[in-house]
């Protein structure tokens, strides 16, 4: 074994690679379960490609086939409806696990220099992941599958001179047809995952680079000890190896609970419109997206122009990628963070939970005004920004991290 | 930190519970039970004898449907296949969609998922919701479905009802008595079927425990994986809390 090894090593570095990213990556030995949120990520992503692979083989991607061919998956093909409910179920997760992750940022500061990079690949995957998402809930062919990408389509229309040519660019037809499925499939199989993986070896190599952040935002490689290890670090591989294990069962408890149990989840994993097929001609009554989108789509909906609507629910997304450049604080870590940035962290998620309950639910005048509302508060936590991490007073950091 | 989340979860909590509005129209609810075999049997023999004629169940094939029932095969093929229709087949009909579109306003639709589409409460109501309306085609209207193309199928067993049914209706008891006075379901027939109110109900939810169960038919096996699945987990759990905790003992 060990002469296969060097025998390799001699032609391909993987003893160095093994190193540089697994056994002597010095990781923050005070990283807590925030943490576990990007292991996690990867484990769905892992999920998601296995088991999109298996129902690939027995999918049909045609107007005509496609329904029938996923009660196919569940019905006929051995074991599809366990791989058909980890993919299907394995979305919802990866945006949960996401949107932790992406908290977990925001919270201790990881975005801020020297991780600028790392915030802008990771922003990249979500937007990557949104595309990934929207094109695979079509696959299904179900009433809210077409209907959904019927709606979100036509936002393109909204935007003027080009955005009708552009529409009709997307879907390759006057309307959501078998056309835009295979496209649709095509790029949900192929190029997406191609994009995703990419972007996560980027994002991953970025971290390697400049070391991991942790939950008291301080530059651990700032103290070393005399062999050039900082002395808060800690061999990623076998510490946070096991660690993240901890995390993954955990995880996995409670992800194939809702496999086994409640894979449809209330409606809001499987929405119930999604079990009767396709029809143009019918349109239902409430559409809404799939509850990882509701957020965005409560944005679109709370400004009475269609334009602007579409602008505003892009710039919602865009805002994000240059929060590095928005935050002025002297510290990265809410901990040492003043009062102000605390307020408006928790307001900022308030304000995102109820925008994605605003945008399930049935609009009516006094939603549609608590939309706005929260649509301002949503804008003013990165507008006001570089204002308040400025102003407010921060508590001294420490040398060394705290635990 | 906690106080943080502790005011958000409060705050997002509250707002649902505010926001959370009424149902439309008033049901009875039931809790089907796909482990019920002798009602999922019973229900399969209403589905081919009542409904079968007009609404397929074209993902769903025969042999699954007997295995998962305890039906044995040779007794399924007599009694329920028709013609040389061959046991491994899709539940599908003859009847053509462009004629039953002119015979009931739209084709009847096929009902292999219509327990997920509807919920097992809809149906339930739905097929006691009929009553006598002159107005309509075929003579019925139904207070869950207003102007429903298809005719009261089940007449033969419910009867007709003369006014429109009150369902979802809590049972009120004579305290003196102890009779019911009000329940739920039909107070007055034009017609009379060959089964009593409750026997009718009895019959409807064994019905829908089908619908149920063909609906998702992968449920039972799920169930059963799925705990064992979680069991390893919590085994596996115990494992990985002491295998972490040994490593990280000496580190501070």
């Amino acid at each position: 074994m060990q002469k296969l090894i060097s025998w390799i090593d001699e032609r391909l570095p993987i003893v160095r690679a093994f190193e540089d990213h697994m056994s002597k990556y010095y990781a923050p030995k005070n990283l807590n379960v925030w943490y576990f949120f990007g292991s996690l990520s990867f484990l769905v992503l892992a999920n998601q490609l296995l088991t999109g692979i298996w129902l690939t083989m027995s999918y049909n991607p045609s107007a005509e086939g496609a329904f029938a061919s996923v009660e196919y998956i569940m019905r006929d093909v051995e074991y599809g409806w366990l791989l058909r409910y980890l993919h299907s179920t394995g979305a919802s997760a990866f945006f949960v696990v996401v949107y932790l992750h992406m908290f977990r940022g925001l919270m201790y500061g990881s975005y801020k220099k020297p991780r600028e990079l790392i915030w802008i690949f990771g922003m990249t995957i979500y937007l990557a992941l949104m595309a990934e998402a929207f094109m695979g809930y079509l696959l299904p062919w179900g009433q809210m599958s077409y209907w959904g990408a019927q709606v979100i389509v036509n936002l393109f229309g909204a935007i003027p001179y080009i955005g009708e040519d552009l529409a009709l660019w997307i879907r390759g037809d006057y309307l959501i047809s078998g056309i835009t499925l295979n496209r649709f499939f095509a790029l949900h199989v192929v190029a997406l995952p191609i994009v995703i993986l990419a972007l996560v070896v980027l994002h991953i190599l970025a971290l390697h680079t400049v070391g991991s952040n942790n939950p008291d935002g301080i530059e651990i490689k700032k103290n070393k000890d005399e062999n050039g290890i900082p002395k808060d670090g800690i061999p990623f591989h076998p510490f946070y190896t096991v660690h993240d294990l901890v995390g993954v069962v955990v995880f996995l408890f409670v992800f194939c609970g809702i496999v086994f149990f409640f894979p449809e989840m209330g409606g809001y994993f499987l929405e119930k419109p999604n079990f009767e097929p396709a029809n143009p001609l019918k349109t239902p009554d409430h559409i809404a997206p799939v509850w990882y989108f509701t957020p965005f789509y409560a944005i679109l909906r709370a400004v009475p122009d269609a334009f602007l609507g579409v602008v505003a629910m892009g710039a919602a997304i865009a805002v994000l990628f240059v929060l590095p450049w928005l935050d002025r604080s002297p510290v990265k870590s809410m901990r040492y963070k003043g009062m102000y940035s605390k307020i408006a962290l928790a307001l900022f998620v308030v304000a995102f939970c109820i925008l994605g309950y605003l945008g399930v639910v049935i609009a009516t005048p006094e939603r549609t005004m608590w939309a706005r509302i929260l649509t301002g508060v949503y804008f003013l936590y990165f507008i006001l920004m570089p204002w308040y991490t400025s102003v407010e007073k921060t508590k001294p950091v420490p040398e060394r991290v705290t635990g | 930190m906690k106080k943080l989340l502790i005011a958000v979860i409060c705050s997002v909590l509250s707002f649902g519970a505010v926001a959370a509005g009424g149902p439309a129209a008033p049901m009875d609810h039931i809790k089907t039970d796909i482990y019920d075999q002798e009602s999922l049997q019973n229900g399969l023999s209403l589905f081919a004898n009542y409904c079968f004629g007009c609404h397929s169940m074209k993902y769903a094939r025969y042999e699954r449907a007997a295995n998962d029932l305890g039906i044995p095969n040779d007794i399924f093929e007599e009694n329920i296949l028709v013609g040389d229709t061959k046991i491994g087949q899709l539940m599908e009909i003859s009847m053509a969609e462009d004629q039953a579109k002119v015979w009931f306003g739209n084709p009847p639709p096929d009902l292999t998922l219509s327990a997920r589409l509807r919920g097992p409460d809809w149906i339930y109501n739905y097929l006691r919701g009929f009553y006598v309306d002159a107005k309509r085609p075929y003579g019925v209207n139904n207070v869950i479905f207003k102007d429903v193309g298809m005719p009261h199928v089940l007449a033969g067993l419910q009867g007709v009802c003369a006014v429109e049914p009150e369902l979802g209706v809590e049972p009120v008891v004579d305290p003196l008595s102890g009779n019911i006075v009000k329940s739920s379901g039909c107070s007055e027939y034009a017609t009379e079927g060959t089964l009593s109110p409750a026997e009718y109900d009895e019959a409807i939810y064994d019905l829908v425990n089908f619908l149920e169960y063909v609906g998702e038919p992968s449920r039972i096996q799920s169930e059963a994986l799925g705990r064992n699945v979680l069991i390893f987990l919590l085994f596996l759990l115990v494992f990985v809390y002491f295998l972490n905790k040994e490593y990280w003992r000496d580190i501070h």
